[in-house]
């Protein structure tokens, strides 16, 4: 062999080291992104074998009382805490993201007013899941209705869609956001009945709020699991969805209504 | 009859490349209106969390239905076999493409993440009616665009009739998408009506043909081609016959709901307490869209005038738009029935009748999307052969005498 065909070799195995380290650096933080984006650590917890749900009753629900929605806004980081300016400081209170409200019914006939809070009821047979074009409006195995926020294309066809208007659309960029709920531009949210929590079998932020102020109003728990608090009561004293009449099963249920 | 002679337009005048201008500078303003509204954010429109369906929302979807309606002359003439028709068939599936072009550019634009596009294009939820659109669009650019090159490719005549039919079956399956993402609303008052799907195909017959004949009359007009009355005529009584049609869905929608006690609420919404909206639905839908029209068309005095029947047709379109505008943010307007019986009120509006005033950005965005399309139809015209060279009576009435 001579000495042109040894360096011409040499050269050969160089170039091909070289292309294949050049090659693995390429793909290495894909494979690795890829691994972040397929664990799913506390979310696996969500099976089929659960359906998570919350109990309202309208009675014990005090009408001055909004601790429920400050907890929300709280841990979710949407609208303005004790005085504090919203993460949306441009958009206009119509514009404002509401994930839950108190909402205050006078019956016309009687004059009997009631209070109650009122947020994504999350429906088995969610209209918003069904018109989302991208599937990004979806349910967990666990009757969870949440929207993906990486294939929201903003269309705002679910917010058409919903029964109980519980979903906003977020009409500027946004900071200071919470690492267990992050939000963007463009893209439509809701209450996700805390799913961060819940997968560490704890309550939403809502419910605790209510127990805290020692209301009692909300009850949560796995409507499946008929030894349960919710299934219980739901057994012994029923409880009414908003909008039976459209069928959807909704995993919010009220008393007193 | 002759065979028709196609001929590109001459297009080197002053007055064309001034449409060209005017026609660009719009585009320019929509695409500076987009860029407005995406740089911070939607805050800037006038839409909110309970009208989230603005104006560019009414031009995208009048234009998207009006596109299928301006395919009629082409099914007219390959599928139902009219050959006086045959001459505009080719301009007609030209329209029909720059009409659903121009309102898919208001949509797209108008997304919260119009930069995630290749995510609707590629990921579908097949329940959804939306998903299902954006198959019926991207397979009417597919099938028409293979319908146009039947006909403008002479060798490939021989396909014009099987490639009309699919785009007529196609345009149909289109229009009735559209008119259901309205009517598979169930949690609406004024939407959640099998009527819509039809109702919005015949809106389609009236817009689409009503725009094409505002095109027809100005481009043979501009350039001092010959346009018969036998064509017009036709063409005009047509879209008399496509008005009434609206007109008479338009009644049988409302008569339902009037019938049925938990929709009196939205009905007199609409048809009585609603403010802007019942305006528009009285003067701009009923009186200048559909009876104007229809006595213009059909008055002995003004029926054989080019100009009054253009402005006939002007106000189809503007009673259109007015309709759209009723449709879409009018049924928003109307509050959710949480509590049938109770009255409301929260935080978040609810109970109250939703406000909303577009804003300049919006409407520049929705002309914008009227815009492309005129300028794509003007551009074509200049560079393919799409318009006869006569429409005069004897190159396109078979029994006409002299």
């Amino acid at each position: 062999m001579s000495n042109s065909d040894n360096h011409t070799n040499n050269y050969r195995r160089k170039f091909l080291a070289q292309s294949a380290a050049v090659a693995g650096l390429a793909i290495t933080p894909g494979i690795v992104l890829n691994q972040v984006a397929h664990a799913k650590a506390d979310a696996d917890k969500a099976t089929s074998a659960n359906r998570w749900g919350i109990l309202i009753d309208t009675n014990k629900c005090n009408k001055g009382c909004t601790d429920c929605v400050t907890a929300c806004k709280t841990e979710n980081g949407w609208g303005s805490v004790d005085g504090q300016p919203s993460s949306e400081i441009h958009s206009n209170k119509e514009q404002q993201a509401q994930w839950i409200r108190k909402v205050t019914i006078t019956d016309k006939q009687t004059g009997h007013v009631q209070s109650l809070p009122l947020m994504c009821q999350h429906c088995e047979t969610a209209p918003c899941v069904d018109v989302c074009p991208t599937g990004a409006s979806m349910k967990r195995e666990d009757g969870i209705v949440q929207v993906d926020k990486h294939i929201c294309i903003g269309c705002r066809y679910c917010m058409m869609a919903c029964p109980y208007k519980a979903r906003s659309f977020i009409h500027e960029k946004l900071e200071l956001q919470k690492a267990t709920e992050p939000r963007g531009i463009g893209t439509v949210e809701s209450c996700d009945m805390c799913s961060h929590r819940v997968d560490k079998d704890q309550n939403p932020a809502c419910v605790d709020a209510c127990n805290k102020a020692e209301h009692g109003a909300m009850i949560f728990g796995d409507l499946k699991d008929a030894n349960s608090a919710i299934s219980q009561e739901l057994k012994k004293h029923g409880g009414e969805q908003i909008r039976a009449d459209l069928g959807l099963n909704t995993g919010v249920r009220y008393q007193g209504l | 009859m002759k065979k028709p002679v196609f001929k590109q337009i001459d297009g080197n005048t002053t007055n064309y490349w001034m449409l060209l201008a005017l026609l660009g500078s719009f585009v320019l303003a929509a695409v500076g209106s987009h860029f407005y509204m995406e740089h911070g954010g939607h805050y800037v429109t006038g839409m909110n969390n309970q009208i989230v369906w603005g104006l560019p929302h009414v031009f995208a979807v009048f234009l998207i239905v009006a596109a299928s309606g301006a395919l009629n002359i082409a099914s007219i003439s390959s599928v139902f076999g009219k050959t006086a028709y045959k001459p505009l068939a080719p301009l007609s599936t030209l329209v029909a493409l720059a009409l659903l072009a121009g309102g898919l550019m208001v949509l797209v634009l108008d997304l919260g993440r119009p930069d995630r596009l290749i995510v609707a294009m590629t990921i579908y939820n097949f329940k959804s009616i939306f998903a299902w659109n954006m198959i019926l669009y991207n397979g009417f650019f597919l099938i028409v665009g293979i319908y146009m090159w039947t006909m403008l490719q002479r060798n490939m005549n021989q396909y014009s009739k099987v490639a009309g039919f699919s785009a007529f079956i196609w345009r149909l399956a289109l229009t009735t998408g559209t008119g259901s993402i309205f009517g598979f609303l169930v949690a609406r008052q004024a939407y959640d009506a099998a009527i819509m799907a039809p109702m919005f195909v015949v809106m389609s017959f009236s817009f689409g043909l009503a725009i094409f004949l505002l095109i027809v009359i100005a481009s043979y007009k501009w350039t001092n081609r010959p346009l018969g009355d036998a064509m017009f005529k036709r063409l005009k009584n047509l879209l008399g016959v496509f008005v009434a049609g609206v007109l008479y869905f338009v009644i049988a929608q409302h008569l339902t709901n009037l019938y049925a006690t938990e929709h009196h609420g939205v009905e007199a919404f609409i048809l009585r307490d609603g403010g802007i909206y019942t305006q528009l639905f009285w003067y701009g839908q009923i009186i200048i869209g559909s009876l104007i029209p229809l006595a213009i068309i059909y008055h002995p005095a003004t029926a054989n005038s080019r100009s009054a029947i253009s402005i006939a047709s002007i106000f189809v379109v503007l009673g259109g738009l007015a309709q759209m505008y009723v449709i879409i943010i009018g049924g928003q307007a109307y509050p959710l029935e949480l509590f049938p019986g109770k009255e409301v009120s929260s935080s978040f509006f609810d109970g109250m009748v939703n406000s909303y005033s577009p804003t300049l950005a919006e409407a520049l965005l929705g002309l914008g999307g009227i815009a492309v399309s005129l300028l794509m139809v003007a551009f074509a015209v200049k560079v393919l052969r799409f318009l006869p060279e006569s429409l005069a009576d004897e190159a396109v009435d078979p029994h006409h005498s002299k």
